[in-house]
């Protein structure tokens, strides 16, 4: 794809300028314990209170690496088809603020755990696009510095203090606001099918800092082919943007923001910006002046993190199948069109709703009643699939007396709302409340003999017009309360009306 | 019972096993002449009568139920640089004034498991940075030893001078330090005692507040090598909670001493042949190769080439990771703070305040050669030298299975004789000490003899990584040709 087919051009007062976007995502790392500590990560609890001597930086208090966050990072990095290192270190990043107890974060600086990788992300519009990944590290989360408590002091909670993060560096592959929050939304459903990150935004489990610079249009193509960072513009880093939405509208602000100082003359300074999510601009943090020399240098508390073999091929062999590979899957063992397919592996929780709802069972039905009737209400509601009223054995069963005939597509609907709204099990329902669909043709033919009776104008002129045989299938419905099979209800008709 | 105080740690013990005498007895009796040197000497920060009593009471008990420890019922002193559960740990800082750990360090806890009895904390020099421990918060210590006819008081050697001056002068059967460049080898030399640092990884470092984490090695000091073999033993073993802890087995090294040393090879580096060395020092290396031949010992020169570049690359890993260490005393948790207009002032007043000339000039010196444009001209440097210093060591080790060289450039010095030099002479002290530690094998100082001042000297022994045994083997040899027995008159009494 060249630089213009993405569509996102920033046309200026001079000239046209395409957008460069890199984002590095902090992702927690799911785990019953810190990155260096045996303090619990539970979120919400009481402030101080998962907090270890080694988090309060007592002194004399050593690190001691946390296996299973290693794994987490290991399993992460062959998720994104990444490189994974067997030989990476901790470095300390040395800088003084009181959520810091240590005064440096441990992190990875030079040697990271998970090297070069890529992932397939989907735009609006269904068409895909490749992000490279830079490298993975694994560090430490800081404390919480809370300053509305009091108007005089700060109070510091340190129970985020030493938990694991996986920083994710893309690289500048991405080109508009859309692909932006593509690509995060891509990376948080990996994360999730893999079981490393929660993936919530709005519990701080996945941050995104997004770096942005503009350049003449035609740069982008030139930098792919030379990998020469000169044909991008100055970037500038807008940290800890937390929602898909807000990343949007900050890359939009602040690609518009750059062109307009190029534009009068001006020169974008590398900087880190803050977006503000209430009036939807970004402002100067700090400047590059400004930036901390943060004098990285290996920990020597800790021993360079050498992966045996055998222990990356065990987490390889325990990969679960993930977005892409489930979407193929869909499609070609379960006949699903390429959008329904995307639209159920997008997120894991959706996923692993629908295969429970399918179960063996007609997955173009299946596919249909998730993406359709249950996340149309759901929607609606304002809920999110973990919160369904109705379950994936109900819908499931429901899909399933849908497919046997044995209810029709209408009285399903009506059978969907009242699991929906009562709960109980589908099949009893259909059951004790005569849902039935009829099938019987002989109580059919009684229906439609006694209409043709009672309508003989009406049904003399069907020959001439085959068209109002459908006031009939309507009567006999009706008479039927919905129940009659429509196949059943057209054959007769059609043998009694015109043959 | 004063006349315990004389007995090793080794002889105590049996007295303990015989019941000579009890554990609290013997607690009282350390109790009453710790309390009678401090004022002289000022090498305790804590004297914590009561926990020693108590402690040796249930020494007692377990002696009487035979369940007796390696260490059951002797009195220790506990360099301050050791957390202790509910005992004042301030590294000798202000910074860390009042500060009382809720938890023990592994290396401590050992101690207590194996039944000893925590006499008190001894002064140090600031986060055990210094070479005289003139640097402490607490004031000097002073070295129990004088020139012969003089009052002049002398240093006992840094950083672990409280926990060498309070063995010397006989008032604990052992204390532990730390030895980040030389802190308990010099001091040793400097007060008659044998001072051991062990493989890097051998004892624990958690709990023990960090100086310079890959140089930082926990040691004991004791008056006998047998006694310092003990006390070493105990104090060693794996420690899930140090990454850096070495995982093997602990050898039996109380049986090496006396071992014969017949055979071994012993090598002596012509590099540590320095100009400017006392005469006496230069006597007392070429005695104790002589000793050692005596002993059946086969004597080969070799060559570490990279020892002259050892002190400088010291002092920059040293201060470099000290100052990221010492990041952590912010004023904002524990010790003293001192209120600025805001944040950042915070922090100055408090650091400003807490740490003394010495800690903030390395503090200093490591922010410096860690700083973008610099890292590369010094720290990158400093590691490529010690790496090279290492296979110094591994070459000079396919020859020999020893090295013996002098412990120190010269005896004990006056207090405040080096206050108007340059740092660069104080820091001198460490040249033949600081090799290995940044090389990490274990090193030992005995007791060799006095010089023409009256005052103890200490020859070095330097073995190959995890080669204790050898170290003891060659020391207790040494200990033995020797036959050091001076003590310091008792002038403080």
């Amino acid at each position: 794809m060249t630089a213009t087919d993405t569509g996102y051009i920033i046309h200026g007062m001079k000239g046209d300028w395409e957008v460069v976007m890199g984002l590095e995502v902090h992702a927690q790392v799911q785990s019953q314990a810190k990155l260096f500590s045996g303090a619990a990560t539970a979120f919400g609890a009481d402030p101080n209170t998962q907090v270890s001597l080694v988090d309060a930086a007592m002194p004399g208090m050593l690190p001691v690496i946390n296996k299973e966050c290693v794994a987490q990072a290991v399993r992460t990095g062959l998720g994104l088809n990444a490189q994974i290192n067997p030989h990476s270190r901790f470095d300390r990043k040395n800088y003084f603020y009181p959520d810091l107890p240590q005064g440096y974060q441990i992190s990875q600086f030079s040697d990271p755990i998970v090297g070069e990788g890529e992932i397939e992300c989907e735009r609006e519009d269904g068409s895909r696009f490749v992000v490279g990944i830079e490298r993975l590290h694994l560090e430490q989360d800081a404390g919480k510095s809370i300053h509305d408590l009091d108007p005089n002091a700060t109070y510091v909670d340190l129970n985020r203090s030493g938990v694991a993060l996986m920083e994710i560096v893309s690289k500048p592959h991405i080109r508009t606001p859309d692909e932006a929050s593509a690509y995060v939304a891509k990376l948080r459903a990996i994360l999730r099918y893999l079981g490393t990150c929660g993936g919530d935004m709005e519990k701080g489990q996945l941050r995104a800092d997004v770096n942005v610079s503009v350049c003449p249009v035609g740069g982008y193509a030139k930098f792919r082919e030379t990998g020469d960072f000169k044909h991008l513009g100055t970037r500038c880093e807008i940290k800890n943007v937390n929602s898909l939405r807000f990343i949007r509208q900050a890359i939009e602000y602040e690609a518009n923001r750059q062109v307009e100082i190029i534009e009068e003359g001006g020169k974008i300074d590398q900087e880190t910006r803050l977006f503000d999510a209430g009036t939807g601009v970004t402002r100067s943090m700090r400047s590059k002046e400004d930036a901390h020399d943060y004098r990285y240098f290996p920990d020597p508390d800790l021993l360079p993190l050498i992966l045996e073999e055998d222990f990356i091929a065990a987490i390889k062999a325990s990969l679960p199948e993930l977005p892409d590979e489930k979407r193929k899957r869909f499609v070609e063992e379960l006949g699903l069109t390429d959008y329904d397919a995307s639209v159920l592996v997008s997120d894991k929780d959706r996923a692993d709703y629908f295969e429970a709802v399918l179960e063996g069972r007609d997955a173009k039905l299946a596919a249909n009643w998730v993406n359709n009737e249950l996340f149309g209400r759901l929607n609606k509601e304002g809920l999110s699939i973990t919160q369904s009223p109705i379950n994936p054995q109900q819908l499931g069963k429901i899909v399933e007396l849908i497919s046997k005939e044995v209810i029709s597509g209408k009285i399903a609907k009506d059978l969907f709302e009242i699991v929906w709204e009562e709960g109980g099990d589908p099949e009893a329902i259909v059951e004790d409340r005569g849902m039935k669909q009829v099938t019987d043709t002989g109580a059919i033919e009684a229906v439609v003999d006694q209409l043709i009776a009672d309508n003989p104008d009406q049904a003399a002129k069907v020959k001439d017009k085959p068209k109002t045989m459908g006031w009939f299938v309507g009567q006999v419905m009706k008479a039927m309360q919905g129940k009659a099979n429509p196949q059943a209800v057209n054959d007769i008709l059609t043998k009694k009306l015109l043959d | 019972m004063s006349d315990v105080l004389s007995l090793s740690l080794a002889e105590a013990l049996e007295g303990l096993k015989n019941k000579d005498f009890s554990a609290r007895e013997l607690a009282e009796t350390h109790v009453k002449a710790a309390e009678a040197i401090n004022p002289a000497l000022n090498c305790f920060t804590v004297i914590d009568g009561d926990r020693a009593i108590e402690m040796a009471s249930a020494s007692d008990a377990r002696i009487a139920k035979g369940e007796a420890g390696l260490l059951e019922g002797a009195p220790l002193a506990i360099k301050d640089l050791y957390a202790v559960q509910g005992v004042n740990t301030e590294a000798c800082s202000n910074i860390l004034k009042g500060f009382k750990p809720e938890y023990e360090s592994t290396v401590t806890q050992k101690l207590w498991d194996q039944g000893a009895v925590f006499l008190g904390k001894t002064n140090m020099d600031e986060f055990a940075m210094g070479s005289s421990n003139e640097t402490s918060a607490h004031g000097p210590v002073i070295n129990p030893w004088r020139k012969t006819g003089s009052d002049e008081n002398l240093v006992p050697g840094g950083s672990s001078g409280g926990a060498a001056s309070a063995l010397a002068a006989g008032v604990s059967y052992g204390s532990t330090g730390t030895d980040t460049g030389g802190s308990i080898r010099q001091p040793a030399a400097f007060t008659g005692l044998v001072g051991v640092k062990p493989t890097y990884g051998r004892c624990s470092r958690w709990g023990i507040v960090a100086f310079a984490s890959s140089l930082d090695h926990p040691g004991p000091f004791a008056k006998t090598v047998k006694d310092s073999a003990i006390l070493t033993q105990a104090m060693s073993g794996y420690d899930p909670k140090d990454s850096t802890s070495y995982p093997g087995e602990v050898p039996n090294w109380i049986e090496a001493v006396g071992q014969s040393v017949k055979g071994l090879r012993i090598g002596v580096p012509k590099e540590y042949s320095v100009d400017g060395m006392p005469e006496d020092i230069a006597k007392l290396w070429a005695q104790g190769v002589d000793w050692l031949k005596a002993a059946g010992c086969e004597i080969v020169d070799v060559s570490l080439p990279m020892t002259k570049y050892a002190l400088p690359a010291y002092y920059i890993i040293a201060p470099a990771e000290a100052s990221s260490n010492l990041a952590r005393y912010d004023g904002m948790r524990y010790g003293v703070r001192v209120e600025g207009e805001d944040l950042a002032d915070t922090y100055e007043k408090t650091r400003a305040a807490g740490f003394g000339a010495e800690v903030q000039r390395r503090v200093l010196m490591g922010t410096y050669v860690l700083s973008a444009g610099y890292y590369d001209a010094y720290y990158v440097r400093a590691l490529k030298v010690r790496r090279k210093i290492l296979e110094d060591f591994n070459n000079a080790f396919t020859q020999v299975d020893a090295l013996l060289t002098p412990t120190t450039p010269s005896a004990a010095f006056g207090i405040g004789a080096k206050a108007n030099a340059s740092p660069l002479e104080m820091y001198l002290n460490d040249i033949f000490t600081v090799t290995a530690n940044i090389a990490g094998v274990p090193a030992m100082s005995v007791p060799a003899g006095l010089d023409k001042d009256g005052l103890p000297l200490g020859l070095q022994i330097i073995t190959k990584a995890l080669d204790e045994a050898t170290m003891f083997k060659v020391g207790a040899a040494l200990e033995d040709a020797a036959g050091f027995t001076a003590k310091p008159q008792a002038w403080w009494a």
